[in-house]
């Protein structure tokens, strides 16, 4: 059933990426429960308007989970308390009237803040274009059931390939390292045999595109993992090393 | 005026291979001497960037999103239509063809909807090579399902995923393009305008999200790939920043705009339940291969689902169509799913919804068996409803979710502007008056990958070729014009948010143009259009500058958009004197209260002009013309 509920959110408040930033208390009032955590801040923001105030600036489209353009670090969080969940589908039936909210950007030295919590995350595009591809032009494709994969093998792939490059891994990280980002990735088309003649040189490529956008390194932190609304594991990280190291050591590749 | 299709000549079959032999190609040096412009990066516009860049073409690629990763495509749930018949079902091209020319009414282009058929196999080809993760069986090759309205099990899916497994291939292929330099890719542009020369489109300006700056694009061809147009209600399964822009802009410049009152309401979404509610979310349709849909049998029977005894339970589709049962096309399990809650017996708190049982497939299968196919859907719908389905009813109602009106295009995907083509949901080509499951991402891909990038080279070389320069004065104009609307926007400075003037017009056209319509409904809601829109330009109020990120004003521009555009759906409502697929005139129904056709008098596409905001729009008839198929009423008994 729902209810209404009043808050206050310490928010973000930053012109652009030249402004220094501060934290702005506004209040949230007769928020109902079965608002998403997004249409709070709609609320929120046609009342900033109203009173003649410039209203927050957040990114989001699909509201749905799985478009990744959304995401805020609430009390702390990347996308919020509940695990496995975007914050387009934290819904506010998950606060208490009375409590105190903080809601900050994705932190990176690599995703520079645009506006309030609006980040730019084109990094990620960048990594992905070093080799996050399988090099097959439209037209020639054998048929699709020449190549038979393993059902385990196919959902394994799934697994990884289910990223919606939120940057919430990052977030999360106290390195700020995309290495569960890129692990996906690289996980993703090195378990499929269509992945697997760029396999080496897909895994060098990407790795080092992080490094030259300006991640950190992977200290084994784990947070990334845990804070993933799509629950990718980590093992794509012992994955990606292990392709690393193998294709560093062995491979032709340079 | 009749339009001309430019229907290629010959047997159905030989057609498309026909018209591939006679375009004229471009010699592989001169590719490189083209540039062209690709609006949109969903699976028609990235597939489109992505191909073209393979073949030589230079391409600027455009989306509003901060990536091209996050066209709305990838919202996509169920699944992708071919017609391999790995199954051994008795699927075929001809099938596929006529189940979609069928499940649409009879409103489509025979030609093209048999060339999409034809292609449809070597999509799942090509997304396979590309690494596309999609469901297989214990022996390796590819699972199929049935979906929505098929009597075969033609679906390829990626869990409940496929549209976004499917997006981020073309957007990997595009990356590798963007990586080579064959395409420039700019995030976070809306294009606010097509800029002709002589009469050809031959570039655009855009917004600069980021900057406020206005920019100009010069290329030889422009190709929108810019979705659909359900944000007009408001409330939709669209993204937030889903918007008829791009298309309004482009039919202002003179492109027709057709069968506009072709919208889609999808069976199984969650209900709405309140006024601040921002978009309603789809549950794919493939959950009713499991699903059974009941109401109480009595009206206002308040009991909780599970109070409810078996014996007062109407599993109404399943009663009313007994071959098809919960599988029947959406635009009539929309209708049925209206017209139970119009009879008193919807469920919960609002008394608009239904039930969506799962209880006999667990019990039947087994919880792990529904789990693994569904059990992303159902985590979803716990956490936006915080009930758990396995244990109770879903609740679905219908809700607005796809176009298949759009861009007028001919068979090359051209409009009726030289070098303007529309790809996907943007063109009104492939689905008639109602698109089946998993034929959107079909037809994207379809538009994408194999068909414009044959045609457009067809344009391409037998054109003039015009130096590339964006210091015209079309693209001055264009801008200035751009610039007065922007200016005109901020000027207002009224009482109510943009939110709430887009609010209003969506429930204006939901009560008047959503799943069932009348005349006196319809000319009622043209006068509130009108009235609304007039207020819209008194009293918006749109803060902050043009000068950086300012999202106000991007959603009004596009609600702006939608004020206007809103009328012309309504105008082509009231011209379609007949029910249709997903227009349903109340008026126009057999005695079991399906929609009856007129196809004496309304079997064509009707295609607008812009004459001027507040004008009537000119009306063009391009006639639709049936050699291969019978036309037939639907019948899902």
């Amino acid at each position: 059933m729902s209810k209404s509920i009043d808050l206050t959110l310490k928010v973000w408040r930053q012109a652009g990426p030249k402004d220094k930033g501060h934290f702005e208390t506004l209040r949230a009032q007769n928020i109902s429960t079965e608002m998403s955590f997004l249409e709070m801040l709609d609320v929120v923001n046609d009342q900033l308007t109203l009173d003649g105030k410039e209203p927050i600036a957040f990114d989001s489209d699909c509201r749905e989970g799985i478009c990744g353009m959304c995401g805020a670090v609430i009390n702390g969080r990347p996308h919020g308390p509940l695990k496995a969940t975007t914050l387009c589908q934290l819904h506010m039936r998950h606060f208490n009237s009375g409590d105190v909210i903080a809601i900050e950007p994705f932190r990176a030295m690599a995703f520079k803040v645009i506006k309030d919590l609006v980040i730019d995350r084109s990094a990620f595009d960048q990594i992905i274009q070093a080799g996050g591809f399988v090099s097959v032009n439209t037209g020639g494709a054998p048929d699709a059931n020449a190549v038979p994969i393993a059902q385990d093998q196919v959902e394994s792939a799934m697994d990884a390939a289910q990223c919606i490059s939120c940057g919430a891994c990052v977030a999360a990280c106290p390195n700020a390292s995309a290495m569960l980002f890129v692990s996906a990735n690289v996980s993703h088309l090195a378990l499929l045999p269509q992945g697997q003649p760029e396999a080496a040189r897909r895994a060098i490529a990407m790795v080092r595109e992080m490094d030259r956008q300006g991640f950190g390194n992977c200290s084994n932190e784990t947070e990334c993992e845990a804070e993933c609304p799509k629950s990718i594991s980590i093992s794509n990280i012992a994955r990606l090393n292990r392709q690393f190291y193998r294709a560093s050591l062995a491979s032709s590749v340079k | 005026m009749l339009l001309d299709g430019k229907i290629p000549a010959g047997p159905l079959a030989e057609k498309w291979d026909r018209h591939r032999f006679e375009l004229k190609l471009v010699n592989p040096a001169n590719k490189r001497k083209f540039d062209i412009i690709v609006v949109g990066t969903g699976l028609g516009g990235g597939s489109a960037a992505a191909s073209l860049a393979e073949m030589g073409y230079n391409v600027k690629a455009f989306c509003f999103q901060d990536s091209p990763r996050r066209a709305h495509s990838i919202a996509a749930q169920g699944g992708i239509n071919a017609a391999k018949n790995y199954p051994n079902d008795g699927d075929s091209i001809r099938r596929l063809f006529y189940d979609t020319i069928k499940g649409g009414d009879f409103r489509a282009r025979e030609a093209n909807v048999y060339r999409l058929a034809q292609v449809s196999n070597a999509i799942i080809d090509h997304c396979v090579a590309q690494g596309i993760p999609f469901a297989r069986e214990y022996g390796g090759l590819l699972a199929n399902r049935s979906f929505g309205g098929a009597q075969v099990s033609r679906t390829f899916y990626a869990r409940g995923q496929t549209g976004q497994q499917l997006l981020l291939g073309a957007y990997r292929s595009l990356m590798r393009q963007v990586a080579a330099g064959k395409v420039q890719m700019f995030a976070r542009r809306e294009m606010l305008d097509v800029v002709l020369v002589n009469g050809h489109a031959k570039g655009i300006v855009v917004r600069n999200l980021i900057t406020g700056q206005l920019e100009r694009y010069a290329a030889d061809a422009v190709v929108l790939a810019t979705g659909g147009y359900g944000n007009a209600f408001f409330l939709s399964t669209n993204a937030m920043g889903s918007n008829v822009t791009a298309a309004y802009r482009a039919y202002m410049k003179g492109a027709l705009f057709a069968n506009p009152c072709f919208t889609q309401i999808h069976p199984t979404c969650i209900p709405v339940h309140g006024d601040y509610q921002s978009k309603l979310t789809l549950m794919s349709e493939s959950l009713r291969n499991d699903g059974r849909v009941w109401v109480p049998k009595n009206p206002g029977d308040k009991r909780p689902a599970n109070q409810i005894p078996e014996s007062e339970r109407d599993y109404y589709l399943e009663r009313k169509y007994p071959s098809f049962g919960n599988l029947v096309p959406r635009d009539v399990a929309s209708r049925n799913a209206k017209a139970q809650c119009d009879e008193g017996k919807g469920v919960g708190d609002t008394a608009l919804a239904v039930y969506l049982d799962f209880a006999d497939a667990i019990k039947r299968d087994g919880r792990d068996t529904i789990a693994r196919k569904y059990g992303n859907l159902f985590e979803m719908y716990d956490k936006i409803t915080g009930e758990n389905p396995y244990t109770t009813p879903m609740m679905i109602y219908p809700a607005v979710h796809y176009t298949m009106g759009g861009l007028w295009v001919d068979y090359n995907l051209m409009s009726n502007i030289p070098g303007l083509f529309v790809l996907g949901e943007a063109n009104f080509s492939d689905h008639g008056a109602n698109r089946l499951g998993a034929s959107a991402l079909m037809q994207g891909l379809a538009d994408g990958y194999f068909v414009l990038p044959y045609t457009i080279g067809g344009y391409l070389v037998g054109s003039p070729k015009e130096t590339l320069s964006t210091s015209k004065a079309p693209f001055e104009e264009a801008e200035r014009g751009v610039q007065a609307r922007i200016d005109k926007l901020m000027a207002v400075q009224g009482k109510r948010t943009v939110d709430d003037f887009h609010r209003q017009l969506g429930l204006i056209l939901w009560d008047h143009c959503g799943m069932s319509r009348n005349n006196a409904g319809l000319e009622k809601a043209r006068g509130m259009v009108q009235e609304l829109r007039a207020e819209f330009w008194q009293n918006v109020k749109v803060p902050g500058t043009t000068a950086d990120l300012n999202q106000s004003l991007e959603r009004a521009g596009r609600v702006a958009d939608f004020l206007e555009f809103a009328e012309l759906l309504l105008i082509d409502a009231l011209h379609r004197q007949e029910s249709c697929g997903g227009h349903f005139n109340e008026a126009y129904q057999t005695p079991e209260n399906e929609a009856l056709r007129n196809d004496e008098e309304y079997c064509h596409v009707a295609a607008w002009e812009y004459k001027g905001i507040g004008q009537d729009p000119e009306f063009h008839k391009e006639p639709l013309t049936f050699e291969n198929v019978q036309l037939t009423q639907r019948s899902y008994k």
